[in-house]
């Protein structure tokens, strides 16, 4: 967790961020699918969207690159305000949308060469860029292959190659690895790591929590269209590294356990996660001896007690409100569909 | 300059993906060869007949073989999302949509040329004035490729715009002179004929192929312009209505 090779979170107030967004918001009929978003995205930085599906993550990339009009609220990217006209900074910018959508009749290699025709590559340029992209994301077997023949991972990482052709200076990533198979999604992790080790700001939307917190620098939360809470992986993570965090488990315990464990220790905060797990959190460490001898003298049984690592998902739960439960449902949800 | 490398890699793409695939081929020359022959083989090898029913038939090609494009290159690659990448590279609009057009228009006067092909092994076309006929075939393959533009664009399923353009073309066949003069159609069914641009682009083809044109070349590319002005202009705006919402 900690050999995160970037430096520390950009500060929010750079003079010059790459993207600059205020009061962002975007109702659909009903549904307010942005709602008063205000953030910044540093130059180089690889900054991402948290939140569960329906959270607005695709809408605000939407809105960000042209695909949908903002109802009110501002953006500039690169300087160039595009509120009113999203063609003004298009040249820039890289999209990875969500679902791949290159053109099925066409093969690999003339799929890529077309998408880089799109931003004036000149056919030379295009074609060896085609090639040495083919060759990083491991496809150059495929290249003379139909589009519409590949699978899942292989579509997925076309799509980024598709994105990047033009070397832009900005790349949007819409949930790069949901419904990808395990193997394909470490090599898209690596690749979005490499891509942003060279230079490229990259903005990422994500719903797993540990992909936000193994790519990024600095994330937003958002839930209902709300940005809740912005700021650096370190930094969200430090008020975590203070505290202490114990997991008991037991067997055989009588229900009231966790209410008399805590009436007897009343300087650490307890929690039934369920009838076997106990949380214990404090500020200062926790020594076990007392608490096992204590929890067995109440003739219950402790199988395991360890130390919980400090993790963007308890930060997570405790600003969104949202079950990890939840999230993991999500998931499942995303991988299934797609 | 690099705007005009992403119109004509647009271009060619389109040709390339779609229009040499079976199903275009189908509509744009089969079927055109099907009314050639047709119509051809009913009128006998009198030269005069044929020479009559050529502009009809040379319309019809060029409508069939165009329309039915926009269904793909457009509905399709906004039904699969892949239309989003053109909306999202640095291309004007309008720009973006005249190279997803002038491939199915090039296809159009492609097309215009097999029933002209044809009718040069059964009669003499020394006659033709070649000199209004080219343009008034460029003119009619543009406005019905933006016809079918206008369908493509207000619709959001492929079979929709199928089933749309079908809505509009087999109506074109008898009111727009095709085979038949507008005088003799019944006096109510009349103004409709003038609703559509085919009327006047096939009055320019019947002045150029046997000389019986019935309103001025003038007006009849003029109103072929407009009509042109007019369906491209809406296919964009309907674009930035309901595409970019
Ligand atoms: N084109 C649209 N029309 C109507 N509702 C939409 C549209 N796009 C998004 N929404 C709604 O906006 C909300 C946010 O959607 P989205 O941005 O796709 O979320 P996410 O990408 O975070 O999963 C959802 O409630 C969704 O149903
Ligand atoms: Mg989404």
């Amino acid at each position: 967790m900690n050999k995160r090779p970037h430096p520390p979170a950009m500060a929010a107030d750079d003079p010059q961020p790459l993207i600059q967004v205020e009061g962002l918001t975007k109702t659909y009929d009903a549904v307010t699918a942005v709602d008063q978003i205000d953030f910044s995205v540093a130059t180089g930085e690889l900054f991402g969207f948290l939140g569960p599906n329906g959270a607005g993550k695709t809408t605000t990339i939407a809105l960000l690159t042209g695909l949908a009009r903002p109802d009110s609220g501002s953006i500039r990217i690169g300087g160039i305000d595009c509120t009113k006209n999203p063609k003004a900074a298009q040249h820039l910018i890289g999209v990875v949308p969500d679902e791949s959508n290159l053109y099925p009749e066409l093969s690999g290699f003339d799929n890529l060469c077309f998408c880089a025709s799109l931003y004036g590559l000149h056919a030379h340029e295009r074609r060896t860029r085609a090639r040495q992209l083919l060759q990083t994301f491991s496809l150059a077997e495929a290249a003379e292959r139909k589009f519409a023949g590949y699978s899942k991972g292989m579509k997925r990482k076309l799509t980024i190659a598709a994105g990047i052709i033009h070397h832009p200076r900005l790349l949007f990533l819409d949930e790069p690895t949901t419904g990808i198979d395990v193997s394909s999604a470490r090599q898209i992790r690596q690749l979005i790591a490499d891509l942003h080790r060279s230079g490229t700001t990259i903005f990422l939307t994500t719903h797993y929590i540990e992909e936000a917190e193994r790519l990024c620098q600095r994330i937003a939360f958002i839930v209902n269209g709300r940005i809740v809470k912005t700021d650096g992986v370190a930094e969200l993570l430090q008020p975590e590294k203070e505290k202490k965090v114990m997991m008991i488990a037991v067997a055989n315990s009588r229900e009231d356990l966790c209410s008399r464990i805590a009436s007897a220790f009343p300087h650490f905060h307890f929690q039934a996660s369920s009838a076997e797990q106990i949380r214990v959190e404090s500020d200062h460490p926790i020594s076990i001896g007392p608490l096992v001898r204590f929890i067995e003298d109440q003739g219950a049984e402790v199988m395991e007690a360890r130390r919980i690592q400090p993790s963007l998902e308890q930060v997570f739960v405790r600003v969104t409100g949202i079950e990890l439960a939840a999230m993991k449902k999500e998931k499942e949800k995303g991988g299934n569909n797609r | 300059m690099k705007r005009w490398i992403a119109f004509w890699n647009i271009m060619l793409k389109d040709m390339r993906a779609y229009y040499l695939k079976p199903p275009n081929i189908s509509w744009g020359l089969i079927f055109p060869l099907a009314w050639t022959g047709m119509f051809y083989i009913r009128s006998g090898a009198d030269s005069v007949d044929i020479l009559s029913l050529l502009p009809g038939v040379t319309a019809i090609s060029i409508l069939f073989g165009t329309t039915s494009l926009l269904a793909v290159t457009v509905t399709f690659e906004k039904k699969n999302r892949s239309f989003e990448r053109l909306l999202m590279a640095p291309i004007p609009l309008e720009l973006l949509m005249l190279a997803k057009t002038s491939g199915a228009i090039l296809f159009g006067v492609v097309n215009a040329f097999v029933p002209i092909a044809a009718a040069a092994f059964l009669t003499d076309l020394s006659g033709v004035d070649w000199s209004t006929l080219l343009p008034a075939i460029v003119m009619i393959a543009i406005a019905s490729t933006f016809l079918g533009l206008f369908i493509a664009v207000s619709v959001s399923e492929v079979f929709e715009a199928q089933t749309f353009s079908n809505f509009f073309r087999f109506p074109m066949i008898f009111l727009c002179g095709l085979f038949f003069p507008i005088a003799s159609l019944p006096i109510f069914l009349r103004p409709f004929s003038y609703l559509f641009p085919l009327t006047y682009g096939v009055d320019i083809l019947h002045g150029a192929v046997h000389g019986a044109a019935v309103q001025t070349l003038a007006l009849n590319f003029a109103v072929i312009t407009a009509f042109c002005l007019i369906l491209f202009f809406f296919s964009l705006k309907n674009i930035h209505r309901k595409w970019i919402v």
